[in-house]
């Protein structure tokens, strides 16, 4: 039989240093990219609880993952062909403890991981409204191709490829899309949800500080797909009504207007605008359920 | 190595397919394996059954099922689909008594039955497109054309399957791979006319009444 | 006259006619080559025409390894375009280019790297395994290949002939529906796939018919091998599941050729049907592709360690649970499309069910080294990088699966690192293992160990470097197919790492290439014999090469690992006397009915109806012919068998 000749600790020591240069790397990559990792530094509450939920199951799973390496390495070595003083046992098949142990513990753990994230998938359910005292504010945004239209119903404003709002303050957003499916992300806040023609999903979230936070679609919906980030500007509320009046000041965003900005373009710059249409968002949703068009 | 082969053309006498052949089986396997493949086809439907259902009330501003379908047209297909059920079994059983021309009478009618039912069929189709409710006019209307056309084209293709078959029997007589043919057109008919039961209540009686 | 295919079609830019070129330039070499040394007769009668399993198999993996260097080639690409493109800097490939590359790339690796080294494997050890002289419909499987290759094939014209489809591997409504995409691009997604379906589906029957009903004598369910067990299982997804991509393919060609409103934006269509019905499809397929590769690493680790696989019914159970639950998870695939948290939930505890049977598996191999003598062939290196890369690929995995997690994470490249880890980290090194471990069966010579090696190093640091970074850039919001991002994103640095990673992937693969060759090359000193593993399961009973007939005598079995249990004494493995063996014979009708659905897809895609008429047509005519034809086959008289079985052993 033709088996290996190379020593067999070279093998297992070059692994086990490859893999620990990994698991270093790892740490110190999270320190450096400390400001830019939006997902594990986020910067509102639901952000933070669905980073707070990931490090629970990955420390849950560690429990499983360790042991499966330690035995992998430990079982490598001791049961080499060349430690001639294990053990040889060729007809050991069966151990019912052993497969009760890896049987149950993962079932366990299943249990566990499972009713946490049952728990917390209706506690951070996309449509749920933050509790808070302020009240809350409503963005829609409708998803065109390859640009964000951010209209502020309330304020009767509307903002392309930009959006404001104060700190602390509930954003109750309302997405759709005129476009191919798209995703609605602003990972420093908190999940993604899909923007579909012809269909409403919500997303609630809150921004903790100030700050600009980038925002993108997070699925792919044509040529200029990968232009389709934004800038989401948490600020004082002062600056924020600063911000609304300069848009009250803006160009009209009228029917007209919005049919002209929903065909296809790219890299469009920042434009502020009053709502000349005040039911554009409905309208833009009832177009597809109606075989009368805009 | 090809020099060592002889050619052997089977001419067997015909099977008794209550013994196991224990050498090579081909009857059960070919029936199993004919068998998965209806299975596979009937996931087909259920995909386009899953598809009505789920669309079937997207009507965009143009006529639902109530407005549309007719059931006595849909009662008669289904009448004449089930007769000629009975008798595609009806020519199985001469076939298994060697009858020839039983066989061929009886598969004529079934031709004749299943003929009658697309065009039927094709019928009330045409009527809709010419009233202008096409499959292009709403999702509900694309889904009730491509599920109950789709059964329609399985129809057609067994006709023409049968016809071929057919030809076989006229002209090589019922050998062990003819029988074999008949028994797995014989299974594909049924299931088409289990696929229209299921066609027949949802989208004619459920969807009218 | 031809449709909408007009002299356009021809032209690219610049990128796409280099890789047209090389494509073309490689394309020629070979056939030329084959011309020199005047092999296609060979070819034509002993290959192309086959029926014999063990050809067809070795015929599947080539044409997967080559769509490999494609779909490689592809990834490349990405990789240097992403490098690169920070800031105002465009890249080499335009934003369309691109994301034909990243659709390109997946369709080729599921479908033809996947499905191929799958239905490759299937073919080869399937039959041998079970102690069977061949598969249950010799004809259905050729036609079965050919379909695959005429689809391949379909890919490959497609770098060359227009454009192909930008919406992804999956091509989700309503971006892949008449009113995005009118173009060519989709249409010829539609038709590779759906006749790559087409093949799989009837392969899938194929096999099952094969495993439930031509095993040898003595061996029940429980005494099949377990790699036979993880192909049963496999085949009985590909049933359920391939039709339900059949339909809903269809459903898009309604939508795309007739108008239809199934997954229209308008009209009353629903794409999130559509999404909901290619992933009923989708998750199923993952685990057909990922099943056989745990049945490889079932047949692998006990052989190298001289040990009999560990808790075999607990191994069984654990592939059906798998097999079962990969049908109610389909939903964790979206579960950004705005569902209830109670569907969500749902579908979230289903997914981490799935994690409880693959954990045991990954034990029971564990304890199958344990008080084993494990020998570190490169087969065992892989399966080392395996359990490694696969944990993590299934603790990210776990994370995904929980819905307020997932996000997050969701279409960012920390999902792409994770489906890359179970794909490579568990399909490709199960195949790299099953290849070199079976390679010496089927051609009588072993894979140069020692290049092997320097392969997997590279495969596995590559790998690393190319995947674990991904992981750091979806914490920090990059998503998936981006061709260009901010330089403000700071993302770069870690695009250029990760490209580094893919060349070093690729420094693995040309070694391995030119592994193969020097292995050829070098063949009388690395013979192999029968059974060069001291092996367990009945493929090693028989010569290396296998006769045509695999078996001279059908054996009897009694027991699992019968050749361990023969080479105690405990058993007689060929207790029958010598018979007449029965062959199908070869067929060129298979290989007709791959080219027409070839020009039939491509037809399709232009829209020259009456070619696809004719196409179609030819292919019921075709169809018709064989099922009309005599019964033919070859016979080996008994005696014949008997004097080619002592040449054999001399």
């Amino acid at each position: 039989m033709k088996m290996a000749q190379k020593p067999l600790g070279f093998m297992l020591i070059s692994t086990a240093i490859i893999f620990l240069l990994f698991l270093v790397m790892q740490p110190l990559e999270v320190l450096h990219y400390r400001e830019s990792l939006a997902v594990l530094f986020p910067k509102g509450l639901i952000g933070i609880e669905q980073r707070n939920l990931l490090l629970i199951i990955q420390a849950l799973m560690l429990i499983v993952i360790i042991p499966v390496y330690i035995l992998t390495f430990i079982f490598s070595w001791r049961y080499s062909a060349h430690h001639t003083d294990a053990t040889y046992d060729p007809d050991l098949v069966d151990n019912k403890l052993a497969e009760f142990v890896w049987w149950g513990v993962p079932l366990v753990m299943t249990l566990i991981i499972g009713t946490l994230t049952w728990v917390k998938t209706y506690e951070l359910d996309p449509y749920k409204p933050i509790a808070s005292d302020k009240k809350p504010l409503t963005i829609q945004v409708v998803a065109l191709q390859w640009k964000w239209l951010f209209i502020y119903p309330e304020e009767q404003v509307a903002s392309l490829n930009f959006l404001q709002f104060p700190e602390n303050t509930p954003l109750h957003f309302v997405i759709t899309s005129d476009a191919p499916m798209n995703s609605f992300w602003i990972p420093d806040l908190g999940g993604q949800i899909y923007a579909m023609p012809q269909m409403k999903t919500e997303l609630n979230l809150i921004a903790n500080t100030t700050g600009d936070f980038r925002g993108s679609s997070a699925n792919l919906s044509g040529e200029g797909f990968a232009g389709m980030h934004f800038i989401a500007r948490s600020s004082s509320e002062e600056a924020y009504q600063k911000w609304i009046a300069s848009a009250q000041a803006g160009y009209t965003l009228d029917a007209p207007t919005y049919t002209e900005l929903a065909k296809p373009s790219q890299d469009n710059p920042v434009t502020l605008y009053h709502l000349g249409e005040s039911s554009l968002f409905d309208q833009i949703i009832m177009k597809y359920m109606h075989p009368v068009k805009l | 190595m090809s020099d060592s082969l002889t050619i052997h053309h089977t001419r067997e006498p015909f099977p008794d397919t209550s013994v196991p052949d224990p050498h090579q089986d081909i009857f059960s396997k070919t029936t199993l394996g004919f068998w998965m493949y209806l299975m596979t086809d009937c996931l087909v439907f259920a995909t386009l059954f899953v598809t009505y259902a789920v669309l079937r009330h997207n009507t965009f501003g143009g006529p639902d099922s109530r407005t549309l379908l007719e059931l006595p047209t849909a009662f008669i297909e289904t009448l004449i689909l089930l007769t000629s059920s009975l008798t595609s079994g009806l020519g199985l059983l001469a076939a298994k008594r060697s009858h020839r021309t039983a066989l061929l009478g009886w598969f004529a009618l079934t031709f004749v039955l299943g003929a009658s039912f697309v065009a039927i069929e094709m019928h009330e189709f045409t009527q809709f497109v010419h009233a202008g409710h096409s499959w292009t006019r709403s999702a509900f209307l694309s889904s009730f054309f491509t599920l109950v056309g789709t059964h329609g084209a399985h129809v057609t293709s067994g006709l023409i399957w049968m016809c071929i078959m057919m030809g076989q029997v006229f002209f090589h007589g019922i050998t062990v791979a003819n029988f074999r043919r008949l028994v797995l057109f014989n299974m594909f008919w049924h299931f088409l006319d289990v696929v229209w039961i299921f066609i027949f209540t949802y989208v004619y009686l459920i969807g009218v009444l | 006259m031809l449709g909408r295919l007009t002299f356009e079609a021809f032209l690219h830019e610049p990128s796409q006619n280099f890789a047209v070129l090389m494509m073309t330039l490689s394309g020629l070499a070979i056939l030329g080559w084959i011309t020199y040394l005047r092999k296609w007769k060979y070819l034509w009668d002993e290959w192309f025409t086959s029926v014999d399993p063990k050809r067809i198999g070795i015929m599947y993996i080539v044409v997967a390894l080559l769509m490999f260097m494609k779909g490689f080639a592809d990834a490349l690409m990405m990789r240097l375009q992403q490098a690169f493109a920070s800031g105002d800097v465009s890249g080499i490939l335009s934003a369309g280019h691109f994301q034909e590359v990243f659709s390109a790339h997946g369709t080729t690796m599921i479908f033809f790297v996947g499905m191929g080294v799958v239905f490759g494997l299937m073919n080869l050890i399937v039959p041998l395994q079970i102690g069977a002289r061949d598969v249950a419909f010799p004809f259905l499987n050729t036609v079965g290949f050919w379909l695959f290759a005429g689809a391949a094939n379909l890919t490959v014209i497609s770098l060359a002939i227009g454009h192909f489809s930008t919406a992804g591997w999956l091509a989700y409504a309503p971006l892949s529906g008449l009113e995005y995409n009118p173009g060519e691009g989709v249409d010829y997604w539609i038709w590779m796939v759906q006749i790559a379906g087409v093949g799989s589906t009837l392969s899938g029957i194929n096999f099952l018919v094969t495993i439930l009903k031509m095993r040898c004598p003595g061996m029940t369910f429980m005494k099949m091998p377990i790699f036979v067990w993880s192909a049963l299982c496999s085949m009985v997804l590909v049933v359920f599941a391939f039709p339900i991509l059949t339909a809903t393919l269809v459903m898009l060609t309604m939508d795309r050729y007739l108008g239809m409103h199934f997954f229209t934006a308008g009209g009353g269509g629903n794409p999130m049907l559509y999404i909901n019905l290619i992933w009923a499809w989708g998750h199923p397929e993952v685990y057909i592709l990922i099943l056989p590769a745990f049945g490889i690493f079932s047949e692998v680790v006990p052989t190298f360690s001289e040990k009999r696989l560990f808790g075999y019914t607990s191994m069984v159970w654990a592939l059906i649970l798998i097999a079962f639950l990969s049908f109610i998870v389909w939903l964790h695939h979206f579960f950004t499309m705005g569902a209830s948290p109670l569907v969500n939930a749902f579908f979230a505890v289903m997914t981490m069910l799935i994690a409880i049977p693959t954990g045991v598996k990954i034990f029971n191999w564990l304890f199958t080294k344990f008080r084993g003598r494990v020998h570190f062939t490169s087969p065992m290196l892989w399966f080392f990088a395996f359990v490694l890369n696969f944990s993590v690929g299934g603790m990210t995995g776990i994370l995904l699966s929980s819905p307020p997690v997932d996000f997050q994470v969701h279409n960012s490249l920390f999902l792409i690192a994770h489906f890359h880890g179970m794909v490579i980290g568990g399909l490709l090194f199960g195949f790299f293992a099953g290849f070199t471990y079976w390679f010496p069966k089927f051609t009588g010579f072993f894979l140069d160990e020692q290049l092997n090696r320097y392969a997997f190093w590279c495969w596995l640091t590559g790998f690393l470097l190319a995947f674990m970074p991904l992981y750091m850039l979806g914490f920090m919001g990059a998503t998936r197919r981006l061709d260009h991002y901010e330089a403000a994103t700071g993302w770069q640095p870690l695009f250029v790492i990760v490209a580094i990673g893919a060349v070093l992937i690729l420094i693995g693969a040309l070694i391995q290439f030119f592994g193969l060759f020097w292995s050829i090359r070098n063949r009388k000193k690395l013979w192999a014999g029968s059974d060069p593993w001291n092996g367990r399961t009945l493929e090693w009973a028989i010569p290396s090469p296998p006769p045509i007939y695999n078996f001279a005598i059908v054996p009897t079995v009694d027991q699992l690992d019968p050749l361990w249990a023969m080479k105690r004494g405990q058993l007689n493995l060929f207790n029958q006397p010598y018979e007449d063996i029965h062959l199908p014979k070869n067929t060129p009708i298979g290989l007709m009915i791959g080219f027409l659905s070839m020009t039939f897809g491509f037809a399709m895609t232009w829209h020259i109806y009456w070619l696809a008429l004719l196409s179609f047509l030819a292919i019921i005519a075709c169809i018709v012919i064989r099922c009309s034809g005599k019964d033919e086959h070859a016979i080996i008289p008994a005696a014949e068998v008997k004097k080619m079985e002592a040449a054999y052993k001399s």
